[in-house]
């Protein structure tokens, strides 16, 4: 695939289509692959990746290459599509200046769950299907492709692109998946163990931002948290679990919005769970007001910005949460 | 820094009963930037005011804290003195420590602690108050009324009287609501339809007034002076421009087996068919479920007949677009089903009756062409039981109504006194809770039923009908006597509870106008403000308000009336000063505020900045419209960047509230 997609970036950029191109750059470590805006033929057939690590949401870079002048494509893959729509309903993104290209996408691994297998002295990978091969230090090491995949690929929501100019390989469905069960779970935990729950995770955060600033949803000229009206910018903790303010503040405002892509999580460097709060949201809409999925209906209201006669009451929602 | 004033008020013994209202005041005064405190008896009355006034030339304040009752009460009261005095009414704040505080509490040291602490907010949001000037949005001198029956009837006359504008949209194919299935009023048992019909004449000659017939509100957006009403105008079949109401139609249509609404299902109409003689627009309607042409394309009758060709087969329901200034809600009320309440056998024999259905049997141009008959073999029925109180003042846990319907007394002491007249072989028995009878000469109708007609009252309630042997057996008990009786009677006659007509649930939402638990519409204020919806533009008329009888219902039409008038003789409104604005730098051009803003008041520019390192950018930018916004504020909380603010109640004005509060 990844030939087949360098191939079509070159030939968007050589045949005047587009004048940018943004896609993904192999960085320090093989899994640990950038962002990159593309310009030059030579540059891609060197340098563009697009493997198992490739990861990263690239809706987000539209907003201000879209500002440029000229057209830029982008490499979507589907739960990409999510994003791109939602930012297209929320008029962030000018569509005439983007080709968006709808890739496949077979799930991406986590390096971090290879090492808990107990594999050390990684080095590089192989993918061949379903099967991935770690080379190491101490030599080649076999596992199953599902077993080293994220999280939130585990769980994959949808195969199916939501919007796309062209797509390139086969389109796929709506999912099944089980990415409700872990809130479930919370759900039917005691007060106190919840928030036992979240003070073991949150109480990790460095404040690094990198949610905020991956997060596809997070996309105010001026965040609240920079914001010195707003009366919380850069407020120093008073305790360990302070952080639990930014984090919930964070979910609120993308609550309605999130399409779940999970990239919160991703660049947590703490490996803190942060989609399991936004998740809490989805399922919240889902039950309040009927099934909902941000950026699958670019037409579609959504629930928190739409009053209907059958919405549910606030008592309701509030006794809910008891 | 604010130079704020203190007003701390007794309210009588409303507040200094509960409140140390000293010791508020006191307290008050350490805070900073008051320099100015002190308590009066009663803060709203004349001299009150001038205290105010007086404080704020002498001690030069800058803004005032008046902690007295609601501000829904007496804020303007006080901004008006404010600005008298020669500072912006809006420096003004109320704490409100009459209903958040001295009637909800009663013990005083906490109370005054928390009256404190209400106080302490409020001069903490008067520190970050702005003067602020209202705008002014013009009146749409066009007024809408919903419901035919007498409540609009009586509204649209006066209001088109006063020479403005009324459409009257009703569901059904004729104006005139349940007066016109009536048969005679009380207490002058003159006949309804020789008052009514009149009156329905007045209304489809009056060139002010148009009607809506067979039509429902589809949506209403804006707000008071300028109502955005869609009007769903349902296909009837029939062009009502052509329709001369001749009514051959209704009578050569085949299908004859419609069971008749107007007499409530005791005899049968044609599928096309007008409800009565006198309907107002007098014009046909075909019903869809029964019109074999409209079912299976095969019949036409009625279209061969129709000498002016006013049949439309084809016929859509279409959506009329209208502004209007005011909205006069007049959806009147419906008798409940009665399906629950078996005991009295209502749907097991149709010797069992309501009250509306024995006035239809007793119409002159009903089912029975006014006979006394009974509905299962027309006989001429010897003993009527009457029932009272079916659905009405039950406790809350049953499945009728906890409030007292108020008519029943009354109809039913005229169907007795009216059955013992001309009937006089006819038993007449009513079984009553308690007979409330208040009202000019009310009283004296009910006594002249018991002392001049001999009609045998009651006190108990009736605890079973069965049908045995063609008779209904009514067991009940007497109160008076102590004894159980039963009586084997021809005809019972149940007066069933009244609730608001189904449709008042789905229009108040509409409207934003609140309701109560019965779905009455709430007046903005139960004894001084009872023809108006807290909704400013939304009035009410009529039952959907609450029970009440004709002339009631006519008096709070005519009210209703003359506030609506009051209303729309107005050239403009002054605007909600506290309106929405947005911080263009922190927006985001995201569209949330314009979807969710109730009023369109909301709406979206390109607009061309200078950035921070000195280039230029097109950006999407929100702004308001302050002459529609009505400030609910659902725009600042929809936003997520907090681009949106409101005047007067701005985030940090409210945060600085909490702060004050949590101190």
């Amino acid at each position: 695939m990844q030939q087949v997609i360098r191939e079509k970036a070159i030939s968007l950029i050589t045949s005047g289509k587009a004048a940018r191109v943004i896609g993904w750059r192999e960085g320090e470590f093989f899994y640990d692959q950038t962002p990159e805006v593309f310009t030059c033929p030579e540059d891609i057939e060197k340098n563009f990746v697009y493997n198992g690590f490739s990861g990263a949401n690239l809706s987000k870079y539209l907003i201000k290459e879209s500002e440029k002048e000229g057209v830029v494509a982008v490499f979507l893959k589907p739960c990409d599509t999510y994003s791109f729509s939602q930012l297209l309903k929320e008029h962030r993104i000018k569509r005439e200046n983007v080709w968006a290209v709808g890739i496949p996408c077979e799930g991406k691994l986590d390096i971090d769950a290879i090492r808990k297998m107990g594999v050390k002295g990684i080095t590089s990978l192989e993918e061949n299907g379903d099967e991935i091969t770690v080379k190491t230090i101490y030599g080649d090491k076999k596992i199953a492709r599902a077993e080293a995949l994220a999280e939130r690929c585990r769980n994959c929501k949808s195969r199916k692109h939501v919007v796309y100019d062209e797509l390139l390989g086969e389109e796929g469905e709506v999912l099944e998946s089980a990415r409700f069960d872990m809130v479930e779970k919370l759900e039917q935990m005691t007060a106190e163990e919840r928030f036992a729950f979240w003070q073991g995770e949150l109480s990790r955060c460095i404040r690094c931002n990198a949610c905020r600033n991956v997060c596809p949803a997070c996309t105010c000229e001026k965040c609240v948290f920079d914001n010195a009206a707003s009366g919380i910018e850069n407020k120093a903790p008073a305790s360990s679990f302070e952080e639990q303010n930014f984090h919930i503040i964070r979910a609120f405002h993308v609550a309605g919005r999130c399409t779940d892509c999970g990239e919160c999580s991703r660049v947590c460097p703490q490996s803190i769970p942060l989609h399991l709060l936004n998740r809490k949201f989805i399922k919240d809409i889902n039950e309040f007001y009927g099934e909902y999925q941000a950026g699958a209906d670019p037409e579609e209201k959504y629930p928190l910005m739409n009053f209907t006669q059958g919405d549910m009451e606030p008592a309701d929602a509030f006794k809910k949460g008891e | 820094m604010q130079r704020i004033g203190v007003f701390v008020c007794w309210c009588g013994s409303n507040i200094a009963a509960t409140v140390d209202v000293k010791a508020v005041a006191e307290a008050l005064g350490k805070e900073p930037g008051v320099v100015y405190f002190e308590d009066y008896q009663y803060m709203c009355s004349e001299e009150g005011q001038n205290k105010i006034k007086a404080a704020i030339r002498d001690y030069k304040l800058t803004g005032a804290v008046v902690c007295s009752c609601s501000p829904r009460m007496h804020e303007n009261t006080f901004r008006k003195a404010a600005a008298a005095a020669g500072i912006n009414s809006f420096m003004v704040e109320i704490a409100n420590i009459r209903e958040q505080c001295s009637w909800i509490h009663k013990d005083m040291q906490s109370a005054t602690e928390k009256a404190i602490i209400l106080g302490r907010a409020a001069i903490a949001k008067v520190h970050l108050n702005a003067p602020l000037t209202a705008g002014e949005s013009p009146v749409t001198k066009r007024a809408l009324v919903i419901g035919g029956g007498i409540a609009g009837i009586q509204t649209a006359l006066d209001i088109a009287d006063a020479g403005f504008e009324v459409d009257i949209v009703e569901k059904k194919p004729t104006i005139g609501g349940k007066m016109s299935q009536i048969d005679k009023t009380f207490p002058t048992l003159d006949c309804a339809a020789c008052i009514l019909t009149p009156k329905m004449v007045d209304v489809a000659q009056n060139e002010k007034i148009r009607i809506f017939s067979f039509s429902e509100v589809d949506s209403v957006k804006g707000f008071v002076g300028n109502f955005n009403v869609s009007i769903r105008r349902k296909a009837r079949y029939v062009d009502e421009v052509k329709c001369t109401g001749c009514g051959l139609c209704t009578e050569k249509c085949p299908q004859k087996k419609v069971p008749n609404e107007f007499n409530l299902g005791l005899d049968q109409r044609r599928a096309i068919y007008i409800p009565f003689a006198q309907a107002v627009p007098k014009v046909a309607t075909i019903d869809p479920d029964y019109c074999t042409m409209l079912k299976t394309g095969k019949c036409g009758v009625c279209s061969k007949v129709c000498a002016v060709g006013a049949i439309d087969y084809k016929q859509k329901d279409t959506i009329v677009e209208e502004q209007y200034g005011a909205i006069v809600v007049a959806t009147g009320y419906n008798p409940i089903e009665l399906t629950k309440y078996d005991e009295f056998a209502y749907s097991q024999s149709p010797d069992v009756i309501t009250s509306m259905e024995f006035e239809r049997i007793t119409n002159a141009a009903g089912p029975t062409g006014g006979v006394l008959l009974r509905p299962s073999d027309g006989e001429h029925p010897h003993k009527i039981v009457f029932v009272q109180c079916v659905g009405s003042r039950e406790d809350g846990g049953g499945c009728g109504k906890t409030y007292c319907s108020k008519i029943c007394c009354m109809y039913t002491a005229k169907h007795a006194m009216l059955t013992r007249e001309k009937y006089p072989d006819t038993e007449v028995y009513v079984f009553y809770i308690d007979v409330r009878t208040p009202g000019k000469n009310f009283d004296e109708f009910y006594r002249r039923a018991v002392e001049e007609y001999g009609v045998h009252y009651i006190k108990g309630m009736v605890g079973k009908v069965s049908p045995e042997n063609g008779k209904l057996m009514v067991r009940a008990s007497d109160l008076i006597e102590g004894k159980q009786l039963t009586i084997d009677a021809d005809l019972v006659v149940l007066a069933a509870a009244i609730e608001p007509d189904k449709s008042a649930r789905p229009l108040a939402t509409m409207l934003t106008a609140s309701m109560d638990t019965n779905d009455f519409f709430t007046e903005a204020h139960p004894k001084l403000r009872p023809v108006e919806s807290p909704t400013a533009g939304i009035f009410l008329s009529g039952c959907c308000q609450g029970p009440k009888d004709i002339p009631e219902t006519v008096a709070q039409a005519s009210a209703c009336a003359a506030k609506v008038i009051g209303l729309l003789a107005k050239d403009s409104l002054t605007c909600n000063a506290c309106v929405a604005h947005s911080e263009e730098m922190l927006c985001n051009g995201c569209s949330s505020c314009e979807k969710v803003c109730p009023y369109g008041a909301i709406t979206y520019q390109e607009k061309e900045f200078r950035m921070p390192d000195r280039t230029t950018k097109m950006r999407r930018v929100a702004s308001v419209n302050p002459a529609v916004c009505q400030g609910c504020g659902a725009c600042t909380v929809a936003c997520p960047s907090g681009a949106m603010d409101l005047h007067g109640f701005s985030n940090r004005q409210i945060m600085a509230e909490v702060d004050a509060i949590c101190k």
